[in-house]
């Protein structure tokens, strides 16, 4: 015996900038694609969803409010902090999921470079997505692009980081927050994901991550009225539709993608608001 | 002194009524196998008999339309796709007299509003999408310039020519083709319309119209034929067709109600304000979605305002939609009306204060006062549901913090206006206000290059501009 014992890491939640253990007490055995232990994440509750829901709520005023370039910058320097710690991810990706270390560390990479590109995105679409419109009358008209609210997001089960990033990314860039489900089977990266923004300056309360199952939760999501979107690429496609019914009672804006780079990810979580003023004196 | 108008009635000749009509599927007019009447809700007098679509309809129409997108319209180019729709904008303005007096025969709104609004905004929608038909590519950043194919297009009765040329103008520049069905109340203009489009030479079933009720809607949002859905009504019936469409693969636009806010700043140009006021609630008698139906006034100023918009709405004319003297014409049906006096008993019982104008109106027909309640507060029925009729809700603020967070208190987010001689008030108002379209210092002004629609539950997506061309093609998101 080499006479000293591994300190291992507790999985928590992410609600609000803080690590809160599940308020329901209740957790669930992540196994490594052999079978073996790996640590016991918490299994989020619907209780669980509304705190955090409350927590990105909160917080969603001020993160549209920042300027698109302090967005950017923000979303930017989470690329950073994930680049400096690329092989603890890689590692935990292997474990969860049997991937080869090259292939995990490309999976790093690649969400990393995924940020930088939403990164960049932030000061640029409201030019391409908005207008000046050229009405038959004395106004001046245009049409912004603004951030729809609070948006939920349920994060494909394999590329337990990749799919997580390309998730919420496209979500936060715009003004947005978020509550994120993690991938179900392999969650610990996107809750080891979480230190990463608590180190990037990310307001708290703007990316909020929960781990548990989709069957339980993803109803909650899909009923809660203060969501205003939900990205349901993670989930079966043949849950969609009862996921789609279960939205309509506040007209959530509900989306599913297969690419993880395009501005249809970040415009399908904004607004169109058209202004009217009067040219005269 | 009292300056009486002579009357000035537009003539009714202008159109010719047919006793009963058809639906118009692939370029003809079939015969319905049941019928209702439509009525002059200005007169209760019945104009003609409409044929009630049955689920068979909706699936000729459907079969129609599919047929015409496979053979000839999906074959195309833009360019040419294009020419019908200008063909179509000029034979509207050619007989837009004909639409307006129809338009205010069928639906009791004034003709002033038919004449100047409704009827020549209708053809610029038209000409407008025209020349996108052949310019796609440039249309958006997350579209394509596919088209999805047949359309089921349901359109509401406050203005009905109008909202078919919301609907049909940029399905048919994007290559769909069409089954769109008129409202219950107010079929007459788009059955008109068809034969605009069979003097254009619009190939066969590239536009079908079938008229009906609710249940003719529902055949064509169940129809498994349909690749889009776009809807104009109610949140109540938008979230019925979102259920129904969920389990498909069909694509959902919707355009629902509004409670919209029109607030009034301390620096306000009061006179200026209180036309736009009067435009905001008692345009087309309230029938509109983005009505200011709440007018939310900072206190330094409201007794002020109060008093001048009194004197200003004893001025309204109330009568005969078809007198060119007219401001405020019929409500469109007694069940709208039934809706009004509901809401407005609900308004009083809840303890605002009402006062109504004292004109006088018709003994036939479906009229109602222009009406304001004061002293009303959030919890109010009249300051959360949609009236949809001329009137108005009073509240007041103090704070502009106050005066967003009341505007923003509410389920809808369709319009709001603001009234302010600062500009960086405005601008600062604008962004906090949660609505798709927002009107400083003017109201219910309409544009074809200007994008329409809802945050929250007033709906899906927008109409007009290069946004509303989106909905029309397939998207990146599912």
């Amino acid at each position: 015996m080499s006479g000293r014992l591994e300190v291992m890491k507790t999985y928590k939640l992410y609600i609000n900038g803080a690590f809160p253990r599940t308020e329901s007490g209740r957790s669930y055995e992540i196994t490594s694609n052999k079978g073996e232990f790996l640590a016991n994440a918490c299994l989020a509750s619907r209780k669980d969803l509304r705190d955090a829901v409350v927590a990105a709520r909160t917080a969603q005023p001020s993160w549209s409010k920042a300027t698109a370039y302090n967005r950017g910058q923000i979303m930017y320097r989470i690329a950073e902090m994930l680049e400096g710690r690329s092989d603890q991810f890689a590692q935990e990706i292997s474990l969860q999921t049997g991937a080869s270390a090259k292939e995990s560390l490309q999976e790093v990479s690649d969400s990393v470079d995924l940020l930088v590109w939403y990164a960049g995105w932030s000061d640029k679409l409201p030019s391409l997505a908005g207008s000046t419109n050229p009405v038959s009358g004395p106004y001046y008209n245009f049409t912004i692009p603004e951030a729809l609210g609070v948006v939920g997001a349920i994060a494909p089960i394999d590329k337990p980081l990749l799919g997580f990033v390309a998730a919420i990314a496209p979500i936060l860039v715009s003004g947005n927050t978020t509550v994120a489900l993690a991938s179900s089977s392999a969650p610990l990266s996107a809750i080891s994901f979480a230190e990463v923004v608590a180190t990037s300056d990310l307001p708290n309360g703007v990316l909020n991550i929960l781990s548990g199952q989709q069957s339980e939760l993803a109803p909650w999501f899909a009923s809660h009225m203060d969501i205003d979107g939900l990205d349901i690429s993670g989930l079966p496609v043949d849950q969609h539709s009862a996921i789609k019914e279960a939205g309509v009672e506040n007209l959530k804006r509900i989306s599913s993608f297969t690419e993880d780079t395009e501005p249809g990810r970040i415009l399908a979580f904004m607004e169109a608001k058209t202004i009217w003023h009067p040219i005269g004196n | 002194m009292n300056f009486e108008y002579a009357a000035a009635p537009e003539s009714g000749s202008v159109v010719k009524i047919d006793p009963v009509y058809g639906h118009f599927i692939n370029g003809k007019w079939v015969n319905g196998s049941a019928h209702f009447n439509t009525i002059n809700p200005a007169t209760e007098e019945v104009l003609s008999s409409i044929a009630l679509g049955s689920a068979a309809d909706v699936d000729a129409a459907v079969k129609a339309a599919r047929n015409a997108f496979d053979k000839s319209w999906s074959k195309l180019s833009g360019r040419e796709r294009g020419k019908y729709l200008f063909r179509i904008a000029r034979i509207m303005q050619e007989r837009a007299r004909e639409f307006a007096v129809l338009e205010t025969l069928d639906n009791g709104k004034p003709i002033r509003e038919s004449r100047d609004v409704d009827v020549p905004l209708s053809a610029a929608h038209f000409f407008y999408h025209a020349g996108w038909a052949d310019k796609l590519e440039y249309a958006g950043v997350d579209t394509t310039t596919a088209p999805h194919g047949v359309v089921g297009q349901i359109i509401p009765w406050n203005f009905p020519l109008l909202m078919l040329a919301w609907k049909v103008a940029p399905a048919l520049a994007t290559g769909n083709t069409v089954v769109l069905k008129p409202a219950e109340t107010t079929s007459l203009t788009a059955l008109l319309f068809a034969q605009v489009c069979q003097q254009a030479g619009l190939p066969d079933g590239v536009v079908n119209i079938v008229t009906g009720d609710g249940s003719t809607g529902s055949a064509i949002v169940n129809h498994p034929g349909i690749d889009k859905i776009a809807f104009t009504g109610s949140t109540e019936v938008g979230k019925l067709i979102a259920r129904a469409v969920a389990p498909t693969n069909k694509s959902l636009t919707l355009e629902l109600g509004g409670k919209g806010a029109n607030i009034v700043f301390g620096d306000a140009a009061i006179d200026e304000t209180v036309e736009g006021i009067v435009n905001g609630i008692f345009f087309n008698q309230g029938h509109v979605c983005c009505a200011g139906s709440r007018l939310i006034l900072q206190e330094s100023i409201a007794d002020e305002v109060l008093e001048k918009l009194k004197r200003r709405m004893d001025k309204i004319r109330v009568g005969d939609p078809l007198d060119k003297n007219t401001d405020l014409g019929a409500i469109n049906s007694a069940e709208q009306l039934a809706k009004i006096r509901e809401l407005t008993a609900a308004g009083e019982a809840e303890g605002a204060g009402r006062w109504s104008t004292n004109c006088s109106m018709p003994d036939k027909g479906f009229w109602f006062a222009p009406t304001i309640f004061t002293g009303v507060t959030q919890a109010h029925r009249i300051a959360r549901e949609e009236i949809f009729g001329p009137v108005l809700s009073v509240l007041t603020f103090r704070t502009p913090a106050e005066a967003i967070e009341k505007a923003n208190n509410t389920p809808f987010g369709l319009s709001a206006g603001i009234w302010s001689e600062k500009g960086s008030n405005i601008l600062w108002a604008s962004q906090q206000l949660r609505a798709g379209v927002i009107w400083a210092n003017t109201f219910n002004k309409f544009d074809p290059a200007s994008p329409f629609g809802g945050y929250k539950e007033s709906g899906w997506g927008r109409e007009g501009g290069r946004h509303g061309l989106s909905a029309y093609l397939k998207g990146s998101a599912k």
